[in-house]
């Protein structure tokens, strides 16, 4: 005889549509991208060896700044778009 | 003095190719959703028009401290011109203040006056060195990749377009990064050019 009188009630999966995935993914992959040139071409982050490096040469980091592009993209825009499309979507 | 303040050339190439990348995904997002979803908040409407614009605003200080001839000066201060005529063009649309749709023509112009820079200011050949394989791969980038926002004015709602559109100027994005000074292009370097660097 079941004794318990509740069940355990599970989360409730969302499902993406594919439009969702793909916005999902850009910002990801821009970051992917960029580690992966930092980790091919290390020396074009300044940053980890400094000194006698000019102004330009540690201000402007190529790798760094592909995945800040990224990132500013999956923070900032994705989000409402997301939002936006499910909306739109319902 | 001045060359101190004054960036390398590979660099002001690596802060335009982060200015286009990121317009380069927001109009890969745009097309994946469409404009009416882009569209909804009003701030994501002015996003990357306002970076044409600002692109085109920091063409001028390319166009004063990069003037190595006449050339380099008008193809930089057309540049310049061009691309803040189309971002005002695509900000007015976005505010609701323009309203014929053929003021989408403005990109496609932006992008062949561009092109067309990229190719008149670069006087060598194309194995000269990386810096001019570049240029004239940018220019032909941008010309051909013009289509896209040609054929978009006339059809907005295209996907293929939206994101050959987009995929244009993340190909432009990737390929200005890989500008250097002086480095070699397919093991060719012009004695010319120079001394190659990292």
């Amino acid at each position: 005889m079941n004794s318990q009188v509740a069940t355990e009630a599970s989360r409730p999966r969302i499902r993406r549509s594919a439009r969702s995935i793909a916005v999902l993914a850009i910002g990801p992959t821009v970051v992917l991208a960029g580690l992966i040139w930092a980790l091919a071409q290390p020396y074009r982050i300044t940053l980890l060896h400094p000194h006698e490096q000019g102004f330009w040469w540690l201000f402007v980091q190529p790798p760094v700044w592909v995945m800040l592009v990224g990132l500013f993209f999956h923070a900032f825009v994705a989000p409402g778009i997301l939002a936006d499309l499910e909306e739109a979507e319902r | 003095m001045i060359l101190a303040v004054v960036p390398p050339s590979e660099h002001v190439h690596w802060m335009f190719a982060t200015g286009v990348l990121l317009m380069g995904v927001c109009l890969l997002a745009q097309a994946i959703v469409g404009e009416e979803v882009w569209n909804r908040r009003a701030w994501r409407r002015y996003l990357w028009p306002s970076l044409i614009f600002v692109l085109g605003l920091f063409m001028w200080p390319v166009m004063t401290f990069f003037t190595n001839s006449t050339a380099h000066m008008l193809a930089h201060g057309s540049w310049a011109q061009v691309l803040m005529f189309a971002g005002a063009a695509q900000l007015g649309l976005a505010s609701g203040k323009l309203h014929s749709h053929y003021w989408r023509l403005t990109i496609p112009l932006a992008l062949v006056v561009s092109g067309a820079a990229f190719l008149l200011h670069e006087q060598n050949g194309w194995l000269y060195s990386r810096s001019t394989f570049i240029h004239h791969l940018c220019g032909w980038t941008l010309i051909v990749g013009a289509i896209f926002p040609l054929a978009l004015t006339f059809r907005p709602r295209s996907l293929p377009l939206g994101v050959g559109y987009a995929a244009t100027l993340i190909l432009l994005s990737v390929v200005l990064y890989t500008a250097r000074d002086v480095a070699p292009i397919l093991g060719h370097l012009s004695p010319e050019a120079g001394t190659p660097h990292r």
